[in-house]
């Protein structure tokens, strides 16, 4: 959470398992952006299908999925508009209801 | 917790035995092993995680543990659901949970609820036990137990797994937050990875498992400091565990501070409503359908249609029935322009048992294929009435 801004500061995502197929496996996706904001907008610019998994038709991220930045929850800093610094690093953390009490693995 | 009475408990002479290793513990001892057979607790699914759950929370002493099941045991469980056997497979895992646990540790009493949690039975089950433990493999249960608990003020030791990562926390303690608090609503039906892409290392639930079965004992004792607003998230593959802070959202319905949540809901209903985006809606909308009868006829006359599987390429190695071409649902989209077929052709699209088929047929649909169908019952329904040789998994 430093104050240096540079827009060549690349921001480590980390992309939950559940997620992953949208980015082309990778789990740690490096991105510029010198806010939450830009950085998720980089990576769905990347991964373009990443969008909808994320954010809703009205632009806000969605219920089931918490964007934090290092062990923070973004919706208690500055949502969208958190600066990021040097050694921030972000997390995707959706909603999962598994409990391998059941073969929902193959359910559909 | 802090209202666990033990005045009137003893141990027996087998029990000190037994529980030898616990009572040299400081932080444990004879007054704590008085506690855990005080304790009641509730655990809702005897699955994967029920069964870490239910080996060590009897094992340990726990005087009275509560199950919530309603499943037969299928051989398909074994490969993680370790409180039952092969010998189990066609029996309720309730009736193999009473044996198997009565056989690690006879002086616990056991509750054998053999229901669905629901909104009607939830709170009299859930005010009955000290502690919750949730195993439960789907949204609209998880919301229910985690209402429940906090209407009935009972903490609820949580976790979630999906196929290499787990979620663990302890929710429902004062002051702590809610499962709503971090995730206000479930996703919609139609956005969820698909489930075809599921599956779940076997040794994870017992990871993650044997975690909230920890949490639950710390609940009990009183000892060390529980996962209250804190998400802990392991990774199996990278073998990583870390703790996220989970608050307690102040405008959180059923905890926050103007709760308009005072009762249970229909939490199918909460967690199927279709949302205003046009997957849940379109997903609502029937498609063409063809049987598998009539698929096997067009066949046997030499009519056979183009068919198109939309089913991950490991299932395919698993069982087959012929397809044209294979080409993942999950791809479809990005891959129309690869389907080997003429936009006004006879399409047939399979999967498993029909649901991803049917989203692809929408799919083909929206893109001018004008006349595809579903294979109604997918291959499962191929295999029981046309093929019995191909394998159903």
């Amino acid at each position: 959470m430093s104050t240096n801004h540079q827009t060549h500061t690349l921001t480590d995502i980390l992309i939950p398992t559940p997620l992953r197929a949208y980015t082309g496996g990778q789990a740690v996706v490096a991105v510029e952006g010198a806010t939450v904001g830009q950085a998720l907008d980089h990576l769905t610019a990347r991964f373009p299908v990443l969008r909808k998994h994320l954010f809703g038709d009205d632009g806000n991220l969605r219920a089931f999925v918490n964007i934090y930045l290092n062990d923070e929850d973004i919706r208690y800093l500055q949502r969208d508009e958190t600066p990021l610094g040097a050694e921030d690093r972000l997390s995707i953390v959706p909603s999962i209801a598994g409990g391998g009490a059941d073969v929902r693995a193959f359910a559909c | 917790m802090d209202t666990l009475t033990t005045a009137d408990v003893t141990l027996s002479r087998d029990e000190l035995r037994r529980y030898n290793r616990h009572l040299i513990l400081p932080q444990v001892g004879v007054a704590g092993q008085k506690k855990l057979k005080a304790a009641s607790v509730l655990l809702v699914g005897a699955g994967g995680l029920g069964s870490p759950l239910a080996l060590y929370l009897a094992a340990a002493g726990v005087g009275r543990l509560g199950l919530v099941d309603f499943d037969v045991v299928d051989v398909s469980n074994l490969q993680r659901q370790v409180l039952h056997g092969t010998k189990d497979v066609g029996r309720p895992k309730l009736d193999s949970a009473r044996d198997r646990l009565l056989d690690v540790n006879p002086h616990v009493r056991l509750d054998l609820h053999e229901t669905r949690l629901s909104s009607e039975n939830a709170l009299d089950l859930v005010a009955d036990y000290d502690v919750v433990a949730d195993g439960t493999d789907n949204f609209p249960t998880r919301y229910l137990v985690n209402d429940a608990c906090v209407l009935t003020g009972t903490p609820n030791v949580y976790a979630s797994i999906y196929q290499f990562e787990g979620q663990v926390s302890v929710f429902g303690m004062p002051g702590g937050p809610c499962y709503r608090c971090i995730y206000p609503e479930p996703p919609p039906p139609g956005l969820v990875p698909s489930c075809a892409e599921g599956g779940v290392l076997g040794i994870l639930p017992g990871l993650v498992g044997t975690m909230q079965a920890t949490e639950v004992i710390k609940l009990i004792l009183g000892v060390g400091e529980p996962l209250v607003g804190r998400l802990l998230l392991f990774d199996a593959l990278g073998m990583s565990f870390r703790t996220l802070k989970a608050r307690k959202d102040p405008a959180c319905p059923l905890c926050g501070e103007h709760p308009t949540l005072h009762a249970l809901i229909d939490y199918e209903a909460f967690c199927g409503i279709p949302q205003t985006n046009g997957l849940a809606q379109d997903d609502a909308a029937p498609v063409p359908e063809v049987t598998v009868g009539e698929l096997k006829a067009r066949r046997d006359r030499g009519q056979a249609p183009f068919v198109l599987d939309v089913r991950k390429p490991f299932e395919d190695e698993i069982a087959t029935m012929g397809a044209d071409q294979l080409i993942p649902v999950e791809e479809l989209a990005d891959r129309l322009g690869e389907v080997r077929a003429a936009r006004d052709a006879e399409i047939v699209v399979h999967c498993r048992s029909g649901v991803r088929s049917a989203r692809a047929v929408r799919m083909l649909t929206q893109a001018g294929y004008t006349r595809a169908f579903n294979l109604k019952g997918g291959i499962l329904a191929w295999s029981q009435e046309i093929d019995p040789s191909v394998p159903q998994y």
